[in-house]
């Protein structure tokens, strides 16, 4: 491999120090970003580009944009999808919402002594179904095992590589005051039909992951409105509010989240009224927020609307100049509140 | 979403903001807690403290069960898990809480085998599934989540499941109130009531606050709707000079509470001659434990438990926070050494403890507008 520009000296300025890794490291909210930006960032010698979804290299002059993911999911398999689907789309959207043409995609298996064949065959083909669909080709990978009783049956990673689409500019920074935020569907589905399939709670619901490619939707948003959108992003692990949130950060600007605009089917807001879990909090596999210009956003909305999949979504928020770097919610009565960042994993309340 | 929406219609809510606006407009102050912390969490998430008149001040109370826990309770269930192999069992509020040692998520980031439940039917569940191991439940609540303790001990005497016991930690709301109102700094002028505890004891227990404190005090319901118009029946109540007891969360909660489940309670528990709080201090009477029917499934009877009592670090003031002396942001602490990641006292780890609804929902607001 060869890179055109070589990686600049690593800044070592580790600021991390947490004793231990805990659960909430790899929850995708605060102690993540802490993770990531105390630990790994300085030492790769990435600080002070702005953390995204996927990385854009120059390859012997040619810009290529790389993301990888992980997926650890317990079950395997629950409505809607598995880790085979969940492992292929999250790595297309993150590619996606970079404003990337998925190319390729390499995936990592790490197996456990002991799971059965027919799984695998599974969880493969499921892997192979979601590439075709989502017109990317699996083009190598690793497989390594481990011990019986290590890896909750199969870890998977994939690494993505894809081609900048050239009339996509997203950057938190050429976000401005008046932006219009747009959410692509409703949310919740994926978090909430894990924790169902989990069988710890006796709940039961008509509901299923929303696991899928939002290269369709995304398409055909950058057809319409390419000139408006300023800014992209998947709003897995954490939820919209972490996302939002790091918009906020990265763009020292303020969001304004009209809640009642939120799409959330009754089943997602049921079960999280139960058990006290807040659905900006909740992980998504298959939707995407975007923020448009003003006068892009009507545009967008439709653009985003024509697709089959797409007809859920809405304008939830705007970008305001004040709080600075804050998600503030808005009830339709005139309350509000601050919105924050995930602090690690939702824990239900029951007392 | 029905029993839901029609509580959040924002045309019944301006007209329950007009009728408090309206009852407010005097040259006072009105000082009102409410006790439960399922309201505090209500009140922020719905930022239903904007909607008040400024003379009309909300006091977060004692009513999260978490927050008053003594951090000495959380290190002698854990030691269940570490020194004896049982598999620690709790609802997930108290995953987060900081022991002497570390949190139980930290605990069990060591591989410690603590694990979240929804129900103790599930911790007794669990047990069924491993009778090689023992199994506790830490049990946490008010009397809301105390019948459901109750009949899952009963369960387990019935089944005959040895392996199982519970760590109770079941507190009375009443004491608390009581230990408020009778505190010599205390300047409230009315209550909230709680509501999921009312749906089990019922309206009657309250009665002392309005006879003997002349405190007026609403039960009341946990959607927009039903604080606000809780706060006007209160304040409607200090206009006429009237101290009551009224009951806004009629659709749920029944005058004289539910019988079955205050048998469950009395079947099971009786009351500790005293019982650590944090914040309050040792309350008599204020606690729950297992009858000596039930010793067998009695975690604290079982196994040597240390009861050792530790003490909050000196500059916390959760004691001050919990009765409405201080409000959260001026606690030594608070949004520096104390934030809800890092919490130092139980107020900080709860979204439902005063502190930590706080920090998200002001303090961070403050600091990004000045910075």
């Amino acid at each position: 491999m060869s890179i055109a520009e070589p990686l600049p000296p690593p800044v070592e300025t580790v600021r991390f120090r947490d004793a231990q890794i805990e659960m909430a490291h790899g929850a995708g909210g605060k102690a993540s970003r802490r993770l990531v930006e105390g630990l790994f960032a300085p030492l790769f010698g990435s600080l002070g580009t702005p953390l995204t979804d996927a990385a854009t290299v120059a390859v012997a002059g040619t810009d290529v944009v790389i993301t990888t993911d992980a997926f650890v999911v317990r079950p395997l398999q629950f409505r809607g999808g598995s880790i085979g689907t969940l492992a292929v789309h999250g790595t297309v959207n993150d590619l996606v919402v970079s404003g990337a043409s998925p190319c390729a995609l390499v995936a990592t298996f790490v197996l456990e002594a002991g799971l059965p064949g027919d799984v695998l065959e599974r969880e493969a083909r499921a892997m192979a179904d979601a590439a075709r669909r989502s017109g990317i080709s699996i083009v190598g990978g690793d497989t390594k095992v481990v011990e019986h009783g290590k890896a909750d049956g199969m870890y998977i990673t994939t690494t993505g590589l894809g081609a900048p689409d050239r009339r996509v500019r997203c950057a938190a920074a050429s976000v401005r005051p008046g932006d219009q935020v747009i959410l692509s569907g409703p949310i919740g589905d994926h978090g909430i039909t894990v924790l169902l399939a989990r069988g710890d709670v006796d709940l039961d619901a008509e509901l299923q992951s929303d696991t899928r490619s939002v290269g369709p939707l995304v398409a055909s948003l950058v057809e319409e409105a390419a000139h408006g959108l300023r800014w992209m992003r998947d709003p897995t692990r954490g939820g919209v509010a972490t996302a939002l949130n790091e918009l906020a950060r990265d763009s020292g600007l303020g969001v304004a989240l009209f809640e009642e605009r939120v799409p959330v089917r009754d089943a997602v807001r049921g079960a999280c009224e139960l058990l006290g879990l807040d659905v900006l909090h909740i992980a998504n596999e298959g939707q995407f927020l975007a923020v448009v210009a003003p006068a892009d956003a009507e545009r967008a909305l439709d653009a985003i609307r024509a697709v089959p999949g797409g007809e859920g979504a809405a304008v939830i928020g705007e970008i305001r100049d004040t709080p600075a770097r804050t998600v503030i919610g808005f009830s339709p009565f005139g309350g509000s509140r601050v919105i924050e960042m995930l602090v690690g994993d939702p824990l239900p309340r029951i007392c | 979403m029905k029993y839901v929406d029609e509580f959040r219609e924002p045309a019944l809510i301006q007209t329950a903001v007009a009728e408090i606006a309206r009852l407010a407009d005097v040259p006072r102050q009105f000082r009102i807690m409410e006790v439960c912390g399922g309201h505090t969490h209500a009140i922020y998430r719905f930022g239903l403290e904007q909607l008040l008149p400024p003379n009309v001040e909300l006091i977060h109370g004692p009513g999260c069960p978490v927050c008053v826990l003594p951090m000495g309770r959380i290190d002698d269930g854990l030691r269940l898990a570490v020194e004896h192999g049982a598999i620690f069992t709790a609802f997930g509020d108290v995953m987060r809480v900081p022991g002497r040692n570390g949190s139980p998520l930290a605990q069990q980031a060591r591989g410690v085998d603590v694990r979240i439940v929804y129900s103790p039917l599930d911790a007794l569940r669990l047990a069924q599934q491993h009778p090689d191991r023992h199994v506790v439940f830490f049990a946490i609540g008010f009397e809301t989540t105390a019948p459901s303790t109750a009949v899952t001990v009963r369960r387990a005497r019935q089944l005959g499941v040895a392996n199982f016991s519970v760590f109770c930690n079941h507190v009375t709301i009443v004491p608390a109130i009581r230990a408020i109102l009778e505190s010599p700094d205390m300047r409230l002028d009315a209550f909230i009531g709680p509501g999921h505890v009312s749906t089990v004891i019922g309206c009657r227990p309250y009665t002392f606050m309005v006879e003997r404190h002349k405190k007026p005090t609403v039960v009341c319901g946990f959607e927009p709707l039903d604080l606000l118009q809780s706060i006007a029946m209160i304040l409607k109540q200090i206009r006429e000079s009237r101290a009551e007891v009224e009951n806004q969360y009629a659709r749920v909660v029944p005058w004289d509470g539910n019988d079955a489940a205050l048998t469950a309670i009395a079947d099971v528990f009786e009351l500790r001659p005293y019982f650590e709080w944090r914040g309050l201090g040792f309350l008599s009477q204020s606690a729950l434990r297992l009858r000596d029917a039930y010793g067998e499934w009695d975690a604290e009877r079982r196994f040597p438990v240390a009861g050792v009592s530790v003490a909050d670090p000196k500059a916390s003031q959760c004691g001050e926070v919990l009765k409405g002396v201080l409000k959260p942001h001026q606690c030594k602490l608070f949004g520096r050494e104390c934030t809800p990641e890092w919490p130092v006292g139980a107020l900080m780890v709860s979204s439902e403890g005063s502190c930590a609804a706080y920090y998200n929902h002001v303090y961070c607001r403050a600091a990004a507008t000045t910075s």
